[in-house]
C-alpha cells in the first residue's frame, strides 16, 4: 500500500512539473516567436493632439494720422492691447483668435505717403516705406476730410497688407482715447474679418474634421468649391476640338500660361507647388446634344444637363502619369460647325455672359464659339487663332475660385483694390495661408489619430521602425505648426503643417502595414491544434485529477478532525 | 499570373479598407471627427468616389472683368485689342502625323497587315528643358519621358509567334509576350530606381503587368541593343532590357494604345482597329517606339519621334471560310471612308512584287499609283492608295480593298536568316538549351549577335557552351557573360558568331534546375516556367543598294531601323520562348508536414507522459477465453474450476 502511495505521489509530481515546464518555458517561447513587431508610437501625444486646440495670433498695427486724434488723446499712444475671441467649433475642436493690436501715430513719411492723390498710389507708397511680415496687418486711420477715398467709402483695402479706415463723424465726439478706441473697435474688427481669418473661413477649413451643419445652401457651396489642401496641384488645360475636319485651331497656350497664370502661381508658391500642362483632344464630343433655340438661332446647353457633358470627355483627359497630386482641369470647347453658336443657359434660362461653367473641386469648362469668324462659303478646314486673353480671363477667375482665393463679397462701404498683375493681393494670400494651415493641421491630426486607433485595435499589424519614425515626425511637425500659429509666424506654421501632412499620409498609406494584416484565426488554429490539443489535454486532465484528489483529501482530513 | 496577383492585391486592399472601416465606424459613436465621417457628406463622397457627376454642382462662372484686363494690360499691351478670331497669319505647327497600312499577301495564303502611325515633334526633350504643352503627341507619354529622362523607349506586346520560315521577315520584329527596352539620358543618376518607377508607370498606362519587371528579369546588353535614334553615347549602363514572355495581350492593352493616337479610333486608318477581329488572328503585335531623330541631313534640329505600330496576321482557315479572298471588310469588319484630318499623309500599300502580271492574285479597286521601296534588303513594288485624295474613295465614298487569289502556286524566297531554339534532356535535374541559327545565303557569311537572358533558376554551366557549324567548332569572336545571382539577377550571355554561308550553327549550353522556395512558384507551377526569346541581331548582306539617307521621304515601314551601309541591312530575329518544367512540390506539403510532425511529437509525448505520471500495479492476469469456457462447463458439471 505504501509503495502504491509513493508511486501515486511521484506521478502527481511528474504531472505538476511537466505542467510547470510547459507554462514557464513553453508559453513564453511560443509567445515570443509568434509575436508581431510593433514599434513604439507616441500614443499619449497623439491623444493630446486629437483634441485640437488652436490659437491663431495676428499682429495688427493701428496708425492714427494727423487730425484723427486730439493732442490730449495722443499722449496715450503708443499703446499695445491684446484681444481674444473664443470659437468652439465642437467639443473636440476649439479655436482661439488673438489679435495683438498696437496703436501708434503716423510718422512723417507715412503722412507724406497718405497725401498722394489716389488711394492706390498711397497704398504703393506705404508699401515702399515698410514691408509688413506675412500674416500681419496695418490699418491707417485717416481723417474724415481726407480726399483719398470717394464719398461713400468707409474702408479701402489695398493690394498689400494695408487698409485705410476713415473715421466717421461720431468718433470725433469721443473725449478720451479709450472712448475713441471703443468706437473704432467694431470697424477694426470688420476690417480684420475681411483681410485676415474669419470664422466662416476657419469652419470651412475644418469641414473634414467637424460634421457640417449646413446653415445655408450658399455657404455649403462656397466651402465645397475649393480644392482640398494638397502639397501640389497639376493644372491641365485641354482644348477640345470635336471637328478637326472643319476647324484647325491654334492656341498659344504656352505664352498665355506664362502671361496670365504664372504670376498668380508664383505668388502662391508658398502654399503649394503647381505645374501647368496642356493638350489638344480631337474628336472629343460632349455627352449631351445641345438643343436648338430658333428664337435666338443658337444652340443652347441647359444648366441641368451640364453634369452629363463631361463624362465622355473625362475618360480621355487622362491623369498625370508622373505625379499623384490633384488635377485641376480647364477645358476649352470649340463646338463643331453644325452646332454653332453654342451658349450655356443658367437655371433662370438666361445666357451666361462668360459662356463658362465650373464644377467644384474638378475644374472649369468654357465654350468658345468660332462660327462668327468665317462666312458660310468658307473653305474647310478653317484656320482659327484663339483669343487667349478672353479665354484666360475666364480660366483665371475659375482658378482663383477653385484654389479658394475668392471669398464672400466685402461688406458695404468697403472698397477692395483690384488685385493687379499677379491676380492676388498679399492679404488674400495671407487669408489662404491661415485657412490652409488650419486645414492641414486638422487633416494631419485626424490621419494620425485614426492611424493610432487602427493600430491599437488590430493587433496583427506590424509597425515598422519606418512607420514609427514617420508618425513621430508628423507629431513633431504638428506640435511645431501649432506653436508657430500660436506665435503668429504664419509662414513657418504653413511649412510645418505641410510636413505634418506628408509624414502622416506616408505613415497611413505605408504598404508594410498590410503584410500580416490578414492572418485569419481559423488558419492559426488549424496549425496549432495538431500539436497543442494532444499535449494540453493530458496535462489538463491530470491537473484536474490532482485538484480533485487534493480536495477529497482535505475533506477527509476535515472529517477526521470532526 | 498578373491578374491573379492583382486580384489578390485588390482583395487585400479591400479587406484592409473594410476592416479599417469597421474599426473606425465602431468608434464613430464616440468620436465624430473620424476620417470616415467624410463619407457621410454626400458632396465629398461624390467627388472622391467618382460617382456620375449628377452629384456635382455646376455653377456659372462670373468673370471679374478687372482681372484679365489688368493682367493682360500689364504684360501684353501691344496685343490689345486682339480680334476675336484671327484667320491669318497662321503659326506653323511643329508636329506632324502620318499614318500608313501595309498589306502583304503571304505565300501560305495568310495575310499580313502592318499599321504604322508616326508623330514627329520638333522639340527638345533633353537638356532638362520642361515641355508641357502637347498637341498631337500624347500627353501621358510625354510626361513619362520628361519625368524619367528617357532617351529612347521601345515597348511591344505580342500574342503569337512570328513564323519566319513561312511568312518571311516582319517589318517590326517582336518576341512573344511583352518586351521593353529603354535608353536613359546620361543625366540619370540612379538608373535602377528610375527603371523600376518607369515600369510601374508604363504598366498603368498600357494596362499590362509590366510592374513584374524587376532586377531578376532585367539585363543590360552590352552590344545587342544600340540606340535607334540619334544618341551621344552608347554606354550600356543607361540601357535596360526586359521581357515578360508570359504576358497575355488582349483588348485592355489595345484600348490605351489607341488612345495615344491623335484621331483616336474615330477617323483614318485607326477605324479598322476593332478588337474582335484583331485578336481573332494568328499573330498580333502592337508596339510603341519613341526616339529622338534628325529633321535634316545636318541634324541641326532634333525631333522626337513616336511610332505606334500594329502588326497582325490573319489566318486563311479561321476567317477566310476556305475561299482565298481577302478584303478590308473581311479582315476588319470595317471599310475606310476618310483619312485622319490631322494626318499629313495617310496611305495604304499593297505588296504586289510577286505578282507583276496579276497571275497570283488580283487587287481591286485598281490603283494607278505604284511605289517602289527597298525593304529588308529587297526591292519591293507596292500599289498605293492615298486616302487624302477624294478620288481614292470613288463614287461609293468608301474604300474596301479586295485581294482575290488566282493560283496557289509560287514559292517564297527563303529568309536569309532564321533561328529556332528548344530544350533537350530528360528528368528534372539537368537539361540543355539548343539554339539553331540558319544562314541561307548561298555564298556570303555574316556575323550575328546572339543575346540570351536566362532566369536564375536555370543555372547555366558555361563551360559546356559549344558553338558548332558544319560539324566544326566555331569560336565566337566576342563573348560577354554575366553570371546570375540567385533571386537577384538573371544570366546574360552575348556572343558574336560568324555564320558560314549556307549552314546551320548550333549553340548548346547545359543547365541545372534550381529548387525554388515555396512562395516563389507561380499560381500554376505545373504549367512550367518561361524563358524569354533569344535575340539575334545581324547585318545581313543585301542584294540591292539601300538608301541610307533617312531624312528623305520614304514609306514609314522601310525606315524603322537606320542603316549606315548600302550593302547590308539590319535584321532582328527572335526565337521561340522556352517553357521549362521545374521540380514542383506538392503545395499542401507544408501543412501535411506540420500535421505529421505534430502527430509524431504528440504520440511520443503522450506515451512519455503516461510513463511518467501513471502509477503501475501488478494485476491478476485475466484467464483466457478457453479457460473461461472450460470453467463455465466445469461449474455446470459441479467440478471445481481450474
Amino acid at each position: 500500500m505504501a509503495t502504491a502511495e509513493v508511486e501515486r505521489r511521484r506521478g502527481q509530481l511528474a504531472a505538476l512539473s511537466i505542467a510547470a515546464v510547459v507554462i514557464i518555458v513553453g508559453v513564453p517561447l511560443w509567445w515570443k516567436t509568434t509575436e508581431t513587431y510593433r514599434a513604439w508610437l507616441p500614443v499619449s501625444q497623439i491623444r493630446e493632439l486629437a483634441k485640437l486646440q488652436l490659437q491663431l495670433s495676428a499682429d495688427v498695427e493701428v496708425v492714427f494720422t494727423r487730425g484723427t486724434v486730439t493732442p490730449e488723446q495722443q499722449k496715450k499712444v503708443p499703446l499695445t492691447k491684446t484681444q481674444e475671441e473664443d470659437h468652439a467649433v465642437d467639443e473636440g475642436t476649439t479655436l482661439k483668435y488673438r489679435y495683438e493690436t498696437k496703436y501708434r501715430t503716423a510718422t512723417i513719411m507715412e503722412e507724406d505717403a497718405l497725401h498722394k492723390p489716389t488711394a492706390a498710389e498711397a497704398d504703393l507708397a506705404l508699401h515702399m516705406l515698410s514691408e509688413s511680415p506675412c500674416g500681419s496687418l496695418v490699418i491707417y486711420v485717416i481723417p474724415e476730410s481726407s480726399s483719398l477715398l470717394p464719398e461713400d467709402v468707409k474702408v479701402y483695402i489695398g493690394q498689400r497688407r494695408t487698409a485705410l479706415l476713415r473715421v466717421a463723424a461720431q468718433m470725433r465726439t469721443a473725449k478720451t482715447f479709450e472712448q475713441l478706441l471703443d468706437r473704432l473697435q467694431p470697424h477694426i474688427i470688420q476690417v480684420l474679418r475681411v483681410m485676415s481669418f474669419s470664422r466662416a473661413d476657419i469652419t470651412a477649413a475644418l469641414s473634414d474634421r467637424v460634421r457640417f451643419h449646413p446653415g445655408s445652401k450658399e455657404s455649403v457651396a462656397d466651402s465645397m468649391r475649393a480644392f482640398k489642401s494638397s502639397p501640389g496641384y497639376e493644372i491641365t488645360f485641354s482644348l477640345l476640338n470635336p471637328d478637326p475636319k472643319s476647324h484647325r485651331l491654334h492656341w498659344d497656350i504656352e505664352g498665355a500660361a506664362q502671361t496670365y497664370i504664372q504670376p498668380l502661381l508664383m505668388k502662391m508658391s508658398p502654399v503649394a507647388n503647381f505645374s501647368i500642362d496642356s493638350q489638344t483632344l480631337h474628336y472629343a464630343m460632349l455627352g449631351v446634344n445641345p438643343r436648338y433655340d430658333s428664337s435666338r438661332s443658337a444652340y443652347m446647353l441647359n444648366a441641368d444637363s451640364l453634369a452629363h457633358v463631361i463624362n465622355p470627355v473625362e475618360a480621355r483627359l487622362g491623369s498625370n502619369a508622373a505625379s499623384s497630386n490633384p488635377v485641376l482641369n480647364f477645358l476649352l470647347y470649340v463646338p463643331d460647325s453644325h452646332h454653332s453658336p453654342l451658349y450655356i443657359q443658367d437655371h433662370h434660362k438666361q445666357e451666361v455672359p462668360s459662356n463658362a461653367f465650373h464644377s467644384p473641386r474638378w475644374g472649369g469648362i468654357m465654350v468658345y464659339n468660332v462660327d462668327s469668324s468665317y462666312g458660310p462659303e468658307a473653305e474647310f478646314p478653317v484656320d482659327i487663332n484663339i483669343n487667349m486673353a478672353k479665354v484666360m480671363g475666364v480660366f483665371l477667375a475659375q482658378l482663383r475660385l477653385l484654389l479658394g482665393v475668392q471669398s464672400s463679397p466685402p461688406p458695404p462701404g468697403f472698397l477692395v483694390a483690384p488685385c493687379g498683375g499677379t491676380g492676388l493681393a498679399d492679404w488674400e494670400l495671407d487669408r489662404l495661408m491661415w485657412s490652409r494651415s488650419v486645414e492641414n493641421i486638422a487633416t494631419a491630426t485626424t490621419t494620425i489619430t485614426s492611424l493610432a486607433q487602427l493600430l491599437d485595435q488590430i493587433g496583427n499589424i506590424v509597425i515598422n521602425d519606418n512607420i514609427a519614425e514617420q508618425v513621430s515626425n508628423a507629431v513633431t511637425s504638428l506640435q511645431l505648426a501649432v506653436a508657430e500659429l500660436d506665435a503668429g509666424n504664419l509662414g513657418f506654421a504653413l511649412q510645418f503643417s505641410k510636413e505634418a501632412i506628408l509624414a502622416s499620409e506616408k505613415a497611413f498609406f505605408d504598404p508594410s502595414l498590410l503584410h500580416l494584416l490578414y492572418f485569419p484565426d481559423d488558419q492559426k488554429f488549424a496549425i496549432y491544434i495538431p500539436l497543442f490539443l494532444p499535449m494540453c489535454v493530458p496535462i489538463l486532465l491530470s491537473l484536474l485529477k490532482i485538484a480533485s484528489e487534493a480536495r477529497q483529501k482535505r475533506r477527509e482530513k476535515q472529517a477526521k478532525k470532526d | 499570373m498578373a491578374a491573379y496577383r492583382c486580384l489578390r492585391c485588390a482583395w487585400l486592399l479591400l479587406v484592409f479598407i473594410s476592416s479599417w472601416y469597421v474599426v473606425v465606424s465602431g468608434e464613430e459613436t464616440t468620436q465624430g471627427d473620424d476620417r470616415v465621417s467624410v463619407a457621410d457628406n454626400p458632396q465629398i463622397a461624390a467627388d472622391t468616389a467618382e460617382q456620375p457627376s449628377e452629384e456635382r454642382r455646376w455653377e456659372a462662372t462670373q468673370v471679374d472683368k478687372a482681372v484679365p484686363d489688368d493682367a493682360a494690360a500689364a504684360a501684353h499691351k501691344q496685343d490689345f485689342p486682339v480680334p476675336d478670331s484671327v484667320l491669318t497669319p497662321t503659326p506653323q505647327f511643329k508636329d506632324t502625323f502620318k499614318e500608313e497600312l501595309v498589306i502583304r499577301p503571304l505565300h501560305s495564303g495568310d495575310i499580313y497587315a502592318s499599321f504604322q502611325f508616326r508623330t514627329v515633334w520638333e522639340t527638345d526633350f533633353t537638356r532638362g528643358s520642361k515641355v508641357s504643352h502637347y498637341r498631337l503627341f500624347p500627353k501621358s507619354l510625354g510626361q513619362v519621358i520628361s519625368k524619367f529622362s528617357v532617351q529612347e523607349l521601345h515597348i511591344s506586346f505580342t500574342q503569337g509567334y512570328w513564323r519566319t520560315m513561312q511568312w518571311g521577315q516582319p517589318y517590326h520584329p517582336s518576341p512573344p509576350g511583352a518586351e521593353l527596352w529603354v535608353w536613359f539620358q546620361d543625366t540619370v543618376t540612379d538608373v535602377d530606381a528610375t527603371w523600376k518607377e518607369l515600369t510601374n508607370v508604363l504598366s498603368g498606362i498600357f494596362c499590362a503587368s509590366l510592374n513584374f519587371i524587376d532586377s531578376t528579369n532585367t539585363v543590360r546588353p552590352s552590344a545587342s541593343f544600340k540606340p535607334l535614334g540619334i544618341a551621344n553615347g552608347t554606354d550600356h549602363r543607361f540601357l535596360r532590357y526586359a521581357t515578360l514572355p508570359r504576358e497575355i495581350v488582349c483588348t485592355e492593352n489595345l484600348t490605351p494604345w489607341k488612345k495615344l493616337l491623335p484621331c483616336g479610333s474615330k477617323a483614318g486608318l485607326a477605324v479598322l482597329l476593332k478588337s474582335e477581329k484583331l485578336f481573332h488572328s494568328s499573330f498580333h503585335s502592337q508596339a510603341v517606339h519613341i526616339r529622338p531623330v534628325c529633321q535634316d541631313p545636318q541634324c541641326k534640329t532634333m525631333s522626337l519621334e513616336l511610332r505606334q505600330t500594329l502588326n497582325v496576321v490573319f489566318d486563311l482557315h479561321t476567317s477566310g471560310q476556305g475561299k482565298r479572298e481577302w478584303s478590308l471588310f473581311k479582315m476588319f469588319s470595317r471599310t475606310l471612308t476618310e483619312a485622319c484630318p490631322l494626318a499629313a499623309s495617310s496611305k495604304i500599300y499593297i505588296d504586289i512584287t510577286d505578282n507583276p502580271q496579276e497571275e497570283q492574285f488580283e487587287v481591286s479597286p485598281a490603283t494607278p499609283l505604284l511605289s517602289q521601296a527597298v525593304v529588308l534588303g529587297d526591292r519591293r513594288t507596292f500599289s498605293v492608295y492615298d486616302l487624302t485624295q477624294q478620288v481614292t474613295f470613288g463614287t461609293v465614298r468608301s474604300l474596301n480593298v479586295l485581294i482575290r487569289w488566282k493560283s496557289t502556286e509560287g514559292d517564297m524566297l527563303r529568309p536569309l536568316l532564321h533561328a529556332e531554339r528548344y530544350v533537350a534532356g530528360y528528368g528534372l535535374q539537368t537539361g540543355e538549351i539548343h539554339t539553331l541559327m540558319y544562314n541561307n545565303h548561298p555564298f556570303r557569311s555574316f556575323p550575328v549577335l546572339l543575346l540570351d537572358s536566362v532566369p536564375w533558376y536555370l543555372r547555366l554551366y558555361v563551360h559546356t557552351l559549344t558553338v558548332t557549324s558544319k560539324g566544326k567548332d566555331n569560336k565566337p569572336s566576342y563573348i560577354h557573360y554575366e553570371p546570375s545571382k540567385d533571386r537577384v539577377r538573371p544570366h546574360l550571355l552575348e556572343m558574336l558568331v560568324q555564320l558560314p554561308p549556307h549552314s546551320v550553327t548550333e549553340i548548346t549550353v547545359q543547365f541545372e534546375r534550381a529548387l525554388l522556395k515555396w512562395t516563389e512558384y507561380t499560381p500554376d507551377p505545373n504549367h512550367g516556367f518561361y524563358v524569354g526569346s533569344s535575340v539575334i541581331s545581324a547585318l545581313v548582306p543585301s542584294t540591292v543598294a539601300i538608301n541610307t539617307n533617312i531624312t528623305e521621304e520614304q514609306p514609314l515601314f522601310s525606315t524603322f531601323f537606320p542603316c549606315k551601309e548600302e550593302s547590308s541591312y539590319f535584321v532582328r530575329v527572335y526565337t521561340e520562348p522556352l517553357l521549362v518544367n521545374l521540380p514542383t512540390p506538392d503545395f499542401s506539403m507544408p501543412y501535411n508536414v506540420i500535421c505529421l510532425t505534430c502527430t509524431v511529437v504528440a504520440v511520443g509525448y503522450g506515451s512519455l507522459y503516461n510513463l511518467l505520471t501513471r502509477s503501475f500495479q501488478i494485476e491478476e492476469p485475466n484467464p483466457g477465453l478457453a479457460k473461461r469456457i472450460a470453467n463455465i462447463i466445469r461449474k455446470m458439471r459441479g467440478v471445481p474450476p481450474l
